[in-house]
């Protein structure tokens, strides 16, 4: 923090200047200043403006490359050896594991549950983020107790989620199943039926996140020019067509990063499915098995760990593919970059036009 | 910049913090190595899971017996959560505890492995297990790798009440005579039982084929490894006896889902298979329940579900002290303190004739005999299932098959058996 507010002066101030100047040289090593060529210590502080920002970040890269790169590049070796999570490293088989994989229906299923389960907990929780965002946006009597309180479910620990909502979701006796009887309704497959453990789990996601996204949608909303709104209010523009026209737009960037955690986070789940019966396998014909836990059941089930590994990082292609779908698809949503071509009505107009020209071709 | 005493004072603090976060981090993990201090005091962990009934005074016992031993407790809570840790680190060679939990289920695994194990061979010890116990731990080497710790015979138990209902008779030894004999004579009585009242004979289809699977010596796996599962007519006639008679006896619930414990409290079935620690899990369920009674009888003879076993890791640093530590763990007179404490039943032979375990009673149970019962059940086990590696993975897999058509209700029979014989070749 010295650093970076000293750096501007050090450059500019002769090597004479008071101690508090030279700060940002010290850091580089040279703690012995007393007699220096001019020359040298013009140097350092030249090196000190080329160098130090990188060396500022790079603790973060380090750790990247420690926790992050590292076991991202062992897993791509491992995944083209037979290995044993006891015995270790065996032979060299190429490409085996993975056509292997790939051969599997369980690998399949895994795949269509992974994607049915993203979806119908992704789609609806960033929708409904955004509206509690915008409603927490208003002027509210007690904005904090609120703003706190979507907040609450994500600090409930995911095991004790799981447990409650598999209480809940019991084919039985559970309490959903029973409501349903009390109106007459048959009781649902919870456990049995595919898409309805979808959407157990999806629930369950859901009462966790939902609160989390919205208060990041929040945060950015507030950072919207207030101007804005009073402008188009003169317009005459209502309630919807301001979040419309100028909520949304001006989001962008964050709904970016919401939408790309969020498919992140829910192409990996693995919690709220494995704690979702007590055998944790994603069900007997594999209902809500998703990629993760088939990727745990090779791993730690059949202790084949070249196979896991091939699967991690099918799953690392199929993530890295689903964001750049993602990004692309939310730049379309979210058009138009600076504020005043948002209240431009004559673009926004010719965005239009173009954008239907676009889909009638 | 210069900073202000009191920023300097903070952050001198917060790094000295983090400093001794970093060193206590480093000390607690580094215990296990550093067992031996100046006066040869040893420190030595246990790792069990669930409840091996290894209770805070029964190990003080021991450090009091033997001076300059500490005794570190880890309990796992489930046996699974056990079983990825045991064998993460065993393979890498460290980070196992001195004596490690163990159960049946992953004990066919872990046999492949026996050499990374102390040989814990003992002629002290030698006659304390009953037999198969001690044969299932003993590698090709002759190598003894564990000591036993409980066993699960299995009776059966039943509710009295639901009995009355269906006139059949309540009192324990008329249901054991009732039920004597192999299990279509245990599926017809359930005839009887579904006729007369309409509700659920047993629990559930996995739970049932567990005991009746139990009673195979080669079901998945012949002696040399080869995979007969899928051909094995046994296999399949069991699998088919099951499910016919579940689609009217059973009450169709997931063994351990909480329908499963529902089921128990409210009386949804009638009987159930129930191994010596079956009956703290119905107890805990079903607390308020006074008509669960237990019948010494098991169809088809005698078997065994689940039990556990101490081994000693040879990467430990205290192998004989470790040993020592199990072979008193796993002492009649210890296994008699374990089995008051969590209703484990001994494996140790000489236990079968102490008193403590013959007049042990179960209040909830009526009052019922469990230690004499238990007892009659241990000795009428006549076979032990032969497990290999696949063992597991397989019976997992069938015990999916049955849940897809005694639970879900998803396939029939035959289809269910297909993908049962799909999976298992994927297992390859």
């Amino acid at each position: 923090m010295t650093a970076t507010a000293d750096r501007p002066r050090a450059t500019g101030t002769p090597p004479t200047a008071p101690p508090s100047g030279r700060a940002p040289s010290d850091t580089t090593g040279k703690t012995d200043r007393q007699v220096r060529r001019i020359a040298f210590s013009q140097k350092l502080s030249r090196w000190d403006v080329k160098y130090s920002p990188y060396l500022y970040i790079s603790p973060f890269f380090i750790l990247f490359a420690i926790v992050g790169l590292f076991p991202l590049l062992y897993t791509a070796w491992v995944s083209v050896h037979e290995w044993n999570l006891i015995g270790g490293q065996g032979d060299f088989v190429g490409a085996d594991n993975f056509a292997f994989v790939l051969q599997q229906e369980q690998f399949w299923i895994a795949l269509r549950n992974t994607f049915s389960i993203f979806l119908i907990s992704s789609v609806p929780q960033v929708a409904t983020a955004l509206l509690i965002a915008a409603v927490l946006d208003r002027n509210l009597r007690g904005k904090t107790f609120w703003r706190m309180g979507v907040l609450l479910p994500y600090i409930v620990a995911p095991v004790a989620v799981a447990l409650i909502f598999s209480n809940m979701f019991g084919d039985q006796y559970g309490l959903i199943n029973n409501l349903l009887g009390n109106i007459g309704i048959d009781p649902i497959g919870w456990h049995s039926d595919v898409f309805a453990s979808h959407i157990a789990i999806a629930t369950m996601v859901n009462f966790r996140w939902t609160g989390y996204t919205a208060l990041i949608l929040l945060a950015a909303m507030q950072a919207i020019p207030r101007d804005y709104y009073e402008a188009s209010m003169i317009d005459g523009a209502g309630i919807v067509r301001q979040f419309f026209s100028i909520t949304i737009p001006q989001l962008r960037p964050t709904l970016i990063f919401v939408i790309v955690t969020s498919t992140i986070g829910g192409l990996q789940i693995f919690d709220e499915p494995r704690l979702y019966d007590s055998a944790g396998q994603g069900g007997a014909s594999g209902q809500w098995m998703t990629i993760t836990i088939y990727l745990y059941n090779l791993g730690w089930g059949q202790l084949n760990f070249g196979r896991a590994a091939a699967v991690a990082w099918l799953l690392f292609i199929i993530i890295v593919l689903v964001g750049l779908l993602n990004l692309a698809i939310t730049r379309r949503i979210a058009s138009g970059d600076n504020p005043q071509k948002v209240l431009n009505r004559a673009a926004r107009r010719a965005a239009r036009t173009r954008r239907d020209q676009e889909v009638d071709a | 910049m210069t900073f202000s005493r009191r920023t300097t004072a903070t952050g001198a603090l917060a790094g000295a913090a983090a400093l001794a976060l970093v060193i206590t981090g480093c000390a607690s993990s580094g215990a296990g190595d550093e067992q031996t201090g100046a006066d040869g005091d040893i420190t030595l962990t246990v790792a069990t899971f669930n409840d091996f009934g290894y209770t805070d005074e029964l190990l003080a016992q021991y450090e009091e017996d033997n001076p300059g031993v500490t005794i570190v407790h880890n309990r796992a809570a489930t046996s699974n959560d056990a079983r990825d840790n045991f064998f993460t680190k065993l393979g890498a060679g460290s980070g196992l505890a001195d004596i490690e939990g163990v159960e049946v289920d992953w004990f066919a695994e872990m046999m492949q492995y026996s050499d990374l194990l102390a040989d814990l061979s003992d002629p002290e010890v030698a006659d304390r297990w009953v037999d198969w116990k001690s044969e299932a731990a003993t590698d090709a080497e002759g190598r003894l790798v564990a000591y036993g710790t409980d066993i699960g015979p299995e009776a059966v138990c039943y509710r009295a009440d639901l009995f009355a209902e269906a006139g059949l008779p309540t009192d324990r030894a008329e249901v054991a005579e009732l039920l004597e004999g192999d299990w279509d004579r245990y599926f017809e009585v359930g005839d009887q039982f579904v006729e007369a009242t309409g509700g659920a004979w047993f629990d559930s289809a996995g739970a049932t084929y567990q005991g009746m699977i139990n009673q195979v010596e080669f079901a998945y796996e012949e002696e040399d490894g080869t995979v007969i599962a899928t051909e094995n007519p046994e296999v399949k006639a069991i699998y088919e006896q099951v499910l016919e008679a579940s689609e009217t006896q059973s009450a169709h619930l997931a063994q351990w889902s909480d329908d499963f414990f529902a089921g128990m409290a409210n009386g949804d079935f009638a009987t159930m298979l129930c191994p010596g620690w079956m009956l703290g899990v119905i107890e805990g369920n079903a607390p308020e329940v006074t008509d669960w009674d237990i019948a010494d009888v098991f169809p088809g003879g005698g078997g065994n579900w689940g039990g556990s076993y101490l081994t000693v890791p040879a990467q430990g640093a205290n192998v004989e002290e470790a040993t020592k530590l199990a072979a008193w763990l796993t002492a009649p007179e210890q296994q008699l303190t374990a089995f008051d404490a969590a209703g484990t039943f001994p494996s140790q032979v000489e236990t079968y004739e102490q008193d403590a375990l013959l007049s042990a009673t179960n209040a909830y149970f009526n009052d019922a005999p469990v230690g004499e019962i238990l007892v009659n059940r241990s000795e009428a086990i006549g076979v032990a299932p032969f497990k290999s590696v696949k063992y597991f993975p397989i019976n997992d897999a069938l015990q999916k098959a049955l849940t897809r058509v005694d639970v879900d209700d998803t396939h029939t029979i035959e289809s269910s058996w297909e993908q049962f014989v799909a999976e298992v070749e994927a297992l390859g």
